[in-house]
Protein backbone atom coordinates (compact mmCIF):
# COMPACT_ATOMS: atom_id res chain seq x y z
CA UNK A 1 0.00 0.00 0.00
CA UNK A 2 1.98 2.86 -1.13
CA UNK A 3 1.01 6.17 0.93
CA UNK A 4 -0.80 8.59 -1.65
CA UNK A 5 -1.58 11.15 1.07
CA UNK A 6 -0.63 12.73 4.17
CA UNK A 7 -2.63 14.43 6.35
CA UNK A 8 -1.62 16.68 9.66
CA UNK A 9 -4.87 17.18 11.83
CA UNK A 10 -3.88 19.73 14.88
CA UNK A 11 -6.77 17.87 16.88
CA UNK A 12 -8.62 14.51 17.94
CA UNK A 13 -11.74 16.28 16.60
CA UNK A 14 -9.86 16.40 13.04
CA UNK A 15 -8.33 13.36 13.07
CA UNK A 16 -11.68 11.26 13.81
CA UNK A 17 -13.07 13.56 11.08
CA UNK A 18 -10.40 12.69 8.58
CA UNK A 19 -10.55 8.75 9.78
CA UNK A 20 -14.24 9.06 9.40
CA UNK A 21 -14.64 10.89 5.82
CA UNK A 22 -12.16 9.06 3.22
CA UNK A 23 -12.73 6.31 0.55
CA UNK A 24 -9.16 5.18 0.92
CA UNK A 25 -7.64 2.83 3.19
CA UNK A 26 -6.67 5.33 5.62
CA UNK A 27 -4.17 4.37 8.87
CA UNK A 28 -3.43 6.53 11.74
CA UNK A 29 0.77 6.86 11.84
CA UNK A 30 2.77 7.34 15.08
CA UNK A 31 5.99 6.69 15.18
CA UNK A 32 5.87 4.64 11.59
CA UNK A 33 7.81 2.10 12.26
CA UNK A 34 5.40 -0.87 11.96
CA UNK A 35 3.06 1.46 9.33
CA UNK A 36 5.99 2.55 7.07
CA UNK A 37 7.09 -1.12 6.64
CA UNK A 38 3.73 -2.32 6.00
CA UNK A 39 3.09 0.30 3.45
CA UNK A 40 5.92 -0.82 1.44
CA UNK A 41 5.19 -4.64 1.75
CA UNK A 42 1.45 -5.02 1.30
CA UNK A 43 -1.10 -4.77 -1.60
CA UNK A 44 -1.21 -1.76 -4.14
CA UNK A 45 -4.20 -0.51 -2.17
CA UNK A 46 -3.31 3.37 -2.28
CA UNK A 47 -3.14 4.33 1.68
CA UNK A 48 -4.30 7.83 3.20
CA UNK A 49 -1.65 8.66 6.54
CA UNK A 50 -2.82 10.54 9.06
CA UNK A 51 -0.11 11.55 11.42
CA UNK A 52 -0.87 12.46 14.95
CA UNK A 53 1.76 13.72 16.32
CA UNK A 54 1.30 16.85 16.15
CA UNK A 55 -1.97 16.85 18.13
CA UNK A 56 -0.31 17.68 21.78
CA UNK A 57 -2.10 15.40 24.21
CA UNK A 58 -1.27 12.39 21.62
CA UNK A 59 2.34 13.07 22.74
CA UNK A 60 2.88 13.76 26.05
CA UNK A 61 2.01 12.21 29.77
CA UNK A 62 1.11 13.47 32.82
CA UNK A 63 0.71 11.94 36.17
CA UNK A 64 -2.82 12.05 37.51
CA UNK A 65 -3.82 11.69 40.89
CA UNK A 66 -0.85 9.36 41.47
CA UNK A 67 -1.96 7.60 38.03
CA UNK A 68 -0.59 7.61 34.62
CA UNK A 69 -2.19 10.29 31.59
CA UNK A 70 -0.18 8.56 28.38
CA UNK A 71 -0.35 9.81 25.36
CA UNK A 72 -0.98 7.42 23.05
CA UNK A 73 1.76 8.48 20.54
CA UNK A 74 4.64 9.84 23.04
CA UNK A 75 8.00 7.96 21.97
CA UNK A 76 9.10 4.94 24.07
CA UNK A 77 12.51 7.01 24.14
CA UNK A 78 11.01 9.67 26.08
CA UNK A 79 8.89 7.70 27.97
CA UNK A 80 11.75 5.60 29.47
CA UNK A 81 13.61 9.02 29.80
CA UNK A 82 10.40 9.61 32.66
CA UNK A 83 11.83 9.06 35.83
CA UNK A 84 8.55 9.78 37.28
CA UNK A 85 7.00 7.15 35.64
CA UNK A 86 9.47 4.57 35.92
CA UNK A 87 9.59 4.75 39.76
CA UNK A 88 5.27 4.59 39.04
CA UNK A 89 5.37 1.72 36.81
CA UNK A 90 9.37 -0.03 36.63
CA UNK A 91 7.69 -3.06 34.81
CA UNK A 92 5.45 -0.81 32.13
CA UNK A 93 8.81 1.27 31.21
CA UNK A 94 11.22 -1.58 30.86
CA UNK A 95 8.86 -3.07 28.67
CA UNK A 96 8.51 0.00 26.53
CA UNK A 97 12.79 -0.08 26.75
CA UNK A 98 12.76 -3.23 25.20
CA UNK A 99 11.08 -2.52 22.03
CA UNK A 100 13.64 -2.58 18.90
CA UNK A 101 16.82 -0.63 19.11
CA UNK A 102 17.64 3.31 20.30
CA UNK A 103 16.84 4.02 16.68
CA UNK A 104 13.51 2.72 16.95
CA UNK A 105 12.90 3.59 20.77
CA UNK A 106 12.89 7.32 19.38
CA UNK A 107 9.62 6.76 16.89
CA UNK A 108 7.90 3.72 18.66
CA UNK A 109 5.24 4.04 21.14
CA UNK A 110 3.08 2.04 23.76
CA UNK A 111 -0.23 3.55 21.52
CA UNK A 112 1.44 2.25 18.37
CA UNK A 113 2.73 -0.90 19.83
CA UNK A 114 -1.10 -1.30 21.20
CA UNK A 115 -2.90 -0.88 18.12
CA UNK A 116 -0.47 -2.91 16.13
CA UNK A 117 -1.79 -5.73 18.02
CA UNK A 118 1.29 -8.22 17.62
CA UNK A 119 0.78 -11.06 20.28
CA UNK A 120 4.40 -10.60 20.81
CA UNK A 121 3.86 -7.04 21.88
CA UNK A 122 5.68 -6.24 25.02
CA UNK A 123 4.09 -3.25 26.41
CA UNK A 124 0.47 -4.97 26.59
CA UNK A 125 0.97 -7.69 28.95
CA UNK A 126 2.37 -4.59 31.41
CA UNK A 127 -0.47 -2.30 30.44
CA UNK A 128 -2.61 -5.34 31.69
CA UNK A 129 -1.42 -6.18 34.99
CA UNK A 130 -1.60 -2.60 35.59
CA UNK A 131 -5.46 -1.95 34.59
CA UNK A 132 -4.80 0.69 32.00
CA UNK A 133 -7.59 1.84 30.17
CA UNK A 134 -7.61 3.24 26.50
CA UNK A 135 -9.66 5.78 25.34
CA UNK A 136 -11.12 5.43 22.62
CA UNK A 137 -12.45 8.27 20.62
CA UNK A 138 -15.07 8.26 17.38
CA UNK A 139 -18.02 9.79 15.41
CA UNK A 140 -19.96 8.31 18.03
CA UNK A 141 -18.22 9.85 20.81
CA UNK A 142 -15.97 8.34 23.70
CA UNK A 143 -15.37 4.66 25.22
CA UNK A 144 -13.29 3.54 27.09
CA UNK A 145 -11.99 -0.41 26.26
CA UNK A 146 -9.67 -2.30 29.04
CA UNK A 147 -6.39 -3.07 27.92
CA UNK A 148 -7.51 -6.71 27.81
CA UNK A 149 -10.14 -6.88 25.77
CA UNK A 150 -8.25 -3.94 23.18
CA UNK A 151 -6.19 -6.36 21.11
CA UNK A 152 -9.10 -9.23 19.25
CA UNK A 153 -6.75 -10.67 17.26
CA UNK A 154 -3.39 -11.49 15.82
CA UNK A 155 -2.49 -7.55 14.16
CA UNK A 156 -6.48 -6.91 14.63
CA UNK A 157 -7.85 -4.42 17.76
CA UNK A 158 -10.89 -3.54 18.73
CA UNK A 159 -11.37 -0.09 16.91
CA UNK A 160 -13.77 0.06 14.40
CA UNK A 161 -13.31 2.96 11.17
CA UNK A 162 -13.36 6.37 12.64
CA UNK A 163 -11.96 5.60 15.47
CA UNK A 164 -8.63 6.78 17.23
CA UNK A 165 -6.73 5.99 20.60
CA UNK A 166 -6.65 9.12 22.22
CA UNK A 167 -5.62 8.24 25.83
CA UNK A 168 -4.14 5.05 28.16
CA UNK A 169 -5.22 5.41 31.29
CA UNK A 170 -3.47 3.77 34.13
CA UNK A 171 -4.56 3.80 37.50
CA UNK A 172 -2.38 5.06 40.41
CA UNK A 173 -0.85 1.92 42.28
CA UNK A 174 -2.32 0.66 45.48
CA UNK A 175 0.60 1.52 48.49
CA UNK A 176 3.21 -1.69 48.61
CA UNK A 177 2.53 -2.22 44.96
CA UNK A 178 4.84 -2.81 42.14
CA UNK A 179 5.02 -4.84 38.53
CA UNK A 180 7.56 -6.31 36.69
CA UNK A 181 8.12 -7.51 32.97
CA UNK A 182 10.44 -10.12 31.29
CA UNK A 183 10.84 -11.93 28.34
CA UNK A 184 12.58 -14.13 26.25
CA UNK A 185 14.74 -13.52 23.14
CA UNK A 186 17.36 -16.11 22.26
CA UNK A 187 19.58 -13.21 21.71
CA UNK A 188 20.61 -9.89 24.20
CA UNK A 189 18.49 -7.27 22.46
CA UNK A 190 16.86 -6.31 19.41
CA UNK A 191 14.99 -8.88 18.87
CA UNK A 192 10.72 -10.37 19.33
CA UNK A 193 9.56 -11.88 22.39
CA UNK A 194 9.31 -15.74 22.34
CA UNK A 195 7.15 -15.77 25.56
CA UNK A 196 6.85 -12.46 27.51
CA UNK A 197 5.08 -12.43 31.07
CA UNK A 198 4.02 -9.29 32.95
CA UNK A 199 3.07 -9.65 36.89
CA UNK A 200 1.61 -6.93 39.60
CA UNK A 201 1.86 -7.93 43.11
CA UNK A 202 0.39 -5.82 46.21
CA UNK A 203 1.85 -7.05 49.72
CA UNK A 204 0.61 -5.99 53.33
CA UNK A 205 2.52 -5.08 55.86
CA UNK A 206 3.84 -8.45 56.97
CA UNK A 207 4.88 -9.58 53.52
CA UNK A 208 1.32 -11.48 52.49
CA UNK A 209 0.26 -10.84 48.36
CA UNK A 210 -3.42 -9.23 48.43
CA UNK A 211 -3.48 -8.23 45.32
CA UNK A 212 -2.41 -9.66 42.13
CA UNK A 213 -2.40 -9.57 37.97
CA UNK A 214 -0.96 -11.46 35.69
CA UNK A 215 -0.25 -10.85 31.66
CA UNK A 216 1.32 -13.32 29.50
CA UNK A 217 2.24 -12.55 26.23
CA UNK A 218 3.24 -14.39 22.00
CA UNK A 219 1.84 -17.54 23.85
CA UNK A 220 -1.37 -16.37 22.00
CA UNK A 221 -3.37 -14.75 19.21
CA UNK A 222 -3.40 -12.01 21.60
CA UNK A 223 -1.86 -11.24 25.61
CA UNK A 224 -3.74 -12.91 27.54
CA UNK A 225 -4.77 -11.81 31.15
CA UNK A 226 -4.37 -15.24 33.84
CA UNK A 227 -6.46 -14.50 36.77
CA UNK A 228 -6.01 -18.15 37.50
CA UNK A 229 -2.09 -17.20 37.76
CA UNK A 230 -2.73 -14.60 40.33
CA UNK A 231 -5.11 -16.19 42.35
CA UNK A 232 -2.27 -18.41 43.56
CA UNK A 233 -0.10 -15.97 44.43
CA UNK A 234 -3.14 -13.90 46.63
CA UNK A 235 -2.92 -15.04 49.95
CA UNK A 236 0.38 -16.44 50.45
CA UNK A 237 4.23 -14.94 51.16
CA UNK A 238 4.83 -16.16 47.43
CA UNK A 239 6.64 -19.20 48.94
CA UNK A 240 8.03 -21.84 46.07
CA UNK A 241 4.72 -23.44 46.47
CA UNK A 242 2.84 -20.37 45.66
CA UNK A 243 5.29 -19.26 42.48
CA UNK A 244 5.17 -22.95 40.99
CA UNK A 245 1.07 -22.44 41.72
CA UNK A 246 0.93 -19.36 39.49
CA UNK A 247 3.61 -20.88 36.74
CA UNK A 248 2.01 -23.95 36.17
CA UNK A 249 -1.21 -21.55 35.41
CA UNK A 250 0.18 -19.01 33.36
CA UNK A 251 1.78 -22.48 31.09
CA UNK A 252 -1.71 -24.09 31.55
CA UNK A 253 -3.25 -20.96 29.81
CA UNK A 254 -0.97 -20.44 27.05
CA UNK A 255 -1.76 -21.19 23.94
CA UNK A 256 1.40 -20.79 21.28
CA UNK A 257 1.93 -21.81 18.25
CA UNK A 258 5.56 -23.72 17.10
CA UNK A 259 7.30 -20.76 14.67
CA UNK A 260 10.63 -20.55 13.84
CA UNK A 261 10.99 -18.55 17.21
CA UNK A 262 10.04 -21.48 19.40
CA UNK A 263 8.12 -24.58 19.90
CA UNK A 264 5.06 -24.91 21.49
CA UNK A 265 6.32 -26.72 24.35
CA UNK A 266 9.25 -24.89 24.82
CA UNK A 267 7.01 -21.30 24.91
CA UNK A 268 4.59 -23.21 27.60
CA UNK A 269 7.86 -23.75 29.50
CA UNK A 270 9.16 -20.85 28.91
CA UNK A 271 5.86 -18.32 30.01
CA UNK A 272 5.82 -20.25 33.50
CA UNK A 273 8.94 -19.79 33.90
CA UNK A 274 8.89 -16.11 33.21
CA UNK A 275 5.57 -15.48 35.35
CA UNK A 276 7.41 -16.88 38.77
CA UNK A 277 10.62 -15.10 38.04
CA UNK A 278 8.35 -11.54 37.24
CA UNK A 279 6.46 -11.84 40.34
CA UNK A 280 9.64 -12.12 42.39
CA UNK A 281 11.04 -8.92 40.74
CA UNK A 282 7.48 -7.06 41.20
CA UNK A 283 7.70 -8.38 45.04
CA UNK A 284 11.22 -7.28 45.63
CA UNK A 285 10.07 -3.75 44.28
CA UNK A 286 6.94 -3.75 46.71
CA UNK A 287 8.65 -4.40 49.46
CA UNK A 288 10.86 -1.43 48.53
CA UNK A 289 8.25 0.65 48.05
CA UNK B 1 0.38 12.92 -7.09
CA UNK B 2 0.93 15.98 -5.88
CA UNK B 3 4.18 16.49 -4.73
CA UNK B 4 4.58 18.37 -0.96
CA UNK B 5 6.58 21.15 -0.29
CA UNK B 6 8.30 20.80 3.16
CA UNK B 7 10.13 23.26 4.50
CA UNK B 8 12.82 22.32 7.40
CA UNK B 9 16.74 22.67 8.89
CA UNK B 10 19.30 20.09 8.33
CA UNK B 11 22.37 20.54 10.27
CA UNK B 12 21.40 23.98 11.11
CA UNK B 13 20.41 25.31 7.64
CA UNK B 14 17.33 26.26 6.27
CA UNK B 15 16.08 23.42 3.50
CA UNK B 16 13.65 23.39 1.21
CA UNK B 17 11.90 20.19 -0.83
CA UNK B 18 9.54 19.06 -2.62
CA UNK B 19 8.66 15.19 -1.74
CA UNK B 20 6.15 12.73 -2.23
CA UNK B 21 3.95 11.28 0.39
CA UNK B 22 5.68 7.60 0.57
CA UNK B 23 9.03 9.35 0.34
CA UNK B 24 11.15 8.68 2.92
CA UNK B 25 13.55 10.84 4.66
CA UNK B 26 16.51 8.78 3.85
CA UNK B 27 15.30 9.22 -0.40
CA UNK B 28 14.97 12.59 0.56
CA UNK B 29 18.58 13.00 1.66
CA UNK B 30 19.98 10.85 -0.61
CA UNK B 31 18.26 11.70 -4.08
CA UNK B 32 17.00 15.19 -4.02
CA UNK B 33 19.36 16.71 -1.69
CA UNK B 34 22.64 14.95 -2.18
CA UNK B 35 23.21 14.40 1.05
CA UNK B 36 24.64 10.30 0.60
CA UNK B 37 26.68 10.29 3.58
CA UNK B 38 23.63 8.52 4.90
CA UNK B 39 23.50 5.17 3.64
CA UNK B 40 20.68 2.42 2.96
CA UNK B 41 21.23 -0.76 3.95
CA UNK B 42 18.18 -2.88 4.93
CA UNK B 43 15.37 0.33 4.13
CA UNK B 44 13.41 -1.62 7.20
CA UNK B 45 14.90 0.23 10.14
CA UNK B 46 17.33 -2.66 11.44
CA UNK B 47 20.84 -1.86 10.49
CA UNK B 48 20.91 1.42 11.78
CA UNK B 49 22.97 2.62 8.55
CA UNK B 50 20.52 5.65 7.84
CA UNK B 51 20.77 6.82 11.31
CA UNK B 52 19.71 10.47 11.62
CA UNK B 53 18.71 12.71 14.48
CA UNK B 54 14.94 14.45 13.96
CA UNK B 55 14.08 17.08 16.64
CA UNK B 56 16.97 15.41 19.13
CA UNK B 57 15.69 11.88 18.77
CA UNK B 58 17.89 9.30 17.29
CA UNK B 59 15.93 7.64 14.44
CA UNK B 60 16.17 5.40 11.06
CA UNK B 61 15.93 7.80 8.37
CA UNK B 62 14.18 4.97 6.31
CA UNK B 63 11.49 4.87 8.68
CA UNK B 64 10.45 8.43 8.74
CA UNK B 65 8.56 9.69 5.76
CA UNK B 66 9.97 12.69 3.85
CA UNK B 67 7.35 15.13 4.62
CA UNK B 68 7.42 14.25 7.79
CA UNK B 69 10.47 17.01 8.43
CA UNK B 70 8.00 19.97 8.06
CA UNK B 71 9.12 22.45 10.77
CA UNK B 72 11.84 19.77 12.32
CA UNK B 73 15.40 19.89 13.34
CA UNK B 74 17.11 16.82 11.38
CA UNK B 75 20.90 16.05 11.95
CA UNK B 76 23.01 14.01 9.60
CA UNK B 77 26.60 12.66 8.90
CA UNK B 78 27.13 15.67 7.02
CA UNK B 79 26.83 18.10 10.00
CA UNK B 80 29.24 16.10 12.49
CA UNK B 81 32.71 17.55 11.50
CA UNK B 82 33.80 20.74 11.33
CA UNK B 83 34.42 22.02 7.93
CA UNK B 84 37.23 19.84 7.14
CA UNK B 85 38.48 19.33 10.74
CA UNK B 86 36.75 15.97 11.51
CA UNK B 87 34.74 15.46 14.88
CA UNK B 88 36.88 13.51 17.77
CA UNK B 89 34.39 10.63 16.99
CA UNK B 90 35.31 10.38 13.18
CA UNK B 91 38.96 10.75 14.30
CA UNK B 92 38.83 7.81 16.32
CA UNK B 93 37.04 5.21 14.04
CA UNK B 94 39.84 6.12 12.02
CA UNK B 95 42.51 5.78 14.52
CA UNK B 96 40.96 2.20 15.40
CA UNK B 97 40.35 0.97 12.23
CA UNK B 98 36.79 0.74 13.51
CA UNK B 99 35.61 0.50 9.35
CA UNK B 100 36.23 -1.92 6.31
CA UNK B 101 33.62 -1.22 4.12
CA UNK B 102 31.91 2.30 5.51
CA UNK B 103 28.75 1.35 4.95
CA UNK B 104 27.81 1.30 8.56
CA UNK B 105 30.18 4.13 9.58
CA UNK B 106 27.79 7.22 9.05
CA UNK B 107 25.02 6.12 11.30
CA UNK B 108 27.29 4.52 13.64
CA UNK B 109 28.99 7.77 13.62
CA UNK B 110 25.93 9.84 14.36
CA UNK B 111 24.74 7.27 17.12
CA UNK B 112 28.06 6.98 18.97
CA UNK B 113 27.33 11.13 19.05
CA UNK B 114 23.98 10.79 20.37
CA UNK B 115 25.22 8.55 23.00
CA UNK B 116 28.11 10.46 24.44
CA UNK B 117 25.75 13.52 23.97
CA UNK B 118 23.27 11.69 26.74
CA UNK B 119 25.81 9.77 28.63
CA UNK B 120 29.28 11.17 28.35
CA UNK B 121 31.25 8.11 30.26
CA UNK B 122 28.91 5.18 29.26
CA UNK B 123 30.32 1.71 30.20
CA UNK B 124 31.35 -0.56 27.55
CA UNK B 125 28.50 -2.93 28.09
CA UNK B 126 26.10 0.39 27.74
CA UNK B 127 27.56 1.74 24.52
CA UNK B 128 27.19 -1.75 23.01
CA UNK B 129 23.40 -1.95 24.53
CA UNK B 130 22.89 1.90 22.66
CA UNK B 131 24.32 0.84 19.68
CA UNK B 132 22.97 -2.84 18.85
CA UNK B 133 20.58 -1.07 16.22
CA UNK B 134 23.74 -0.31 14.46
CA UNK B 135 24.80 -3.61 12.17
CA UNK B 136 28.20 -3.86 11.11
CA UNK B 137 29.11 -7.02 9.04
CA UNK B 138 33.17 -6.33 8.75
CA UNK B 139 34.40 -5.35 11.75
CA UNK B 140 32.68 -7.30 14.36
CA UNK B 141 32.21 -4.69 16.49
CA UNK B 142 35.47 -4.74 18.80
CA UNK B 143 37.41 -1.97 16.88
CA UNK B 144 33.96 0.40 16.66
CA UNK B 145 33.48 -0.11 20.43
CA UNK B 146 37.04 0.41 21.06
CA UNK B 147 37.04 3.70 19.32
CA UNK B 148 33.55 5.01 20.84
CA UNK B 149 35.31 4.48 24.67
CA UNK B 150 38.34 6.37 23.19
CA UNK B 151 36.30 8.98 21.89
CA UNK B 152 34.30 9.45 25.03
CA UNK B 153 37.50 9.88 27.13
CA UNK B 154 38.89 12.37 24.54
CA UNK B 155 35.82 14.56 24.76
CA UNK B 156 35.60 13.88 28.34
CA UNK B 157 39.26 15.59 28.81
CA UNK B 158 38.40 18.06 25.88
CA UNK B 159 35.29 19.35 28.35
Amino acid sequence: MPVVEYKVPENIDAAVSMLSNTKLSTKVMAGGTDLIIQSRAQSSDPLVVIDIKRIDSMMTAAIVDGGLHLGPSMSCAQLTARSDIKAIYPGLVEAAYLIGSTQVQGRCSVGGNLCNASPAADTIPALIVNGAECVIHGPKGERTVAAEDFAVGVGRNCMEQGELLTRIQIPAPAAKTSDAYLRFIPRTEMDIAVAGAAVSVTLDADGTCTAARVSIGAVATTALLVTEAADALIGTKLEDAALNAAAAAATAASKPITDRRGTIEFRRHVVGVLTRRAAVIAAQRAKEK
Amino acid sequence: MAKIHVNTSINGEVVEFLCEPHETLLDVLRNDLQLTGTKEGCASGDCGACSVTVNDALVCSCLVLGVEAEGAEIGTIEGVSNKDQLHVIQQKFLEHAALQCGICTPGLVVSTKKLLEENPNPTEEQARYYLAGNLCRCTGYDKIIRAVMDAAETMRGAA
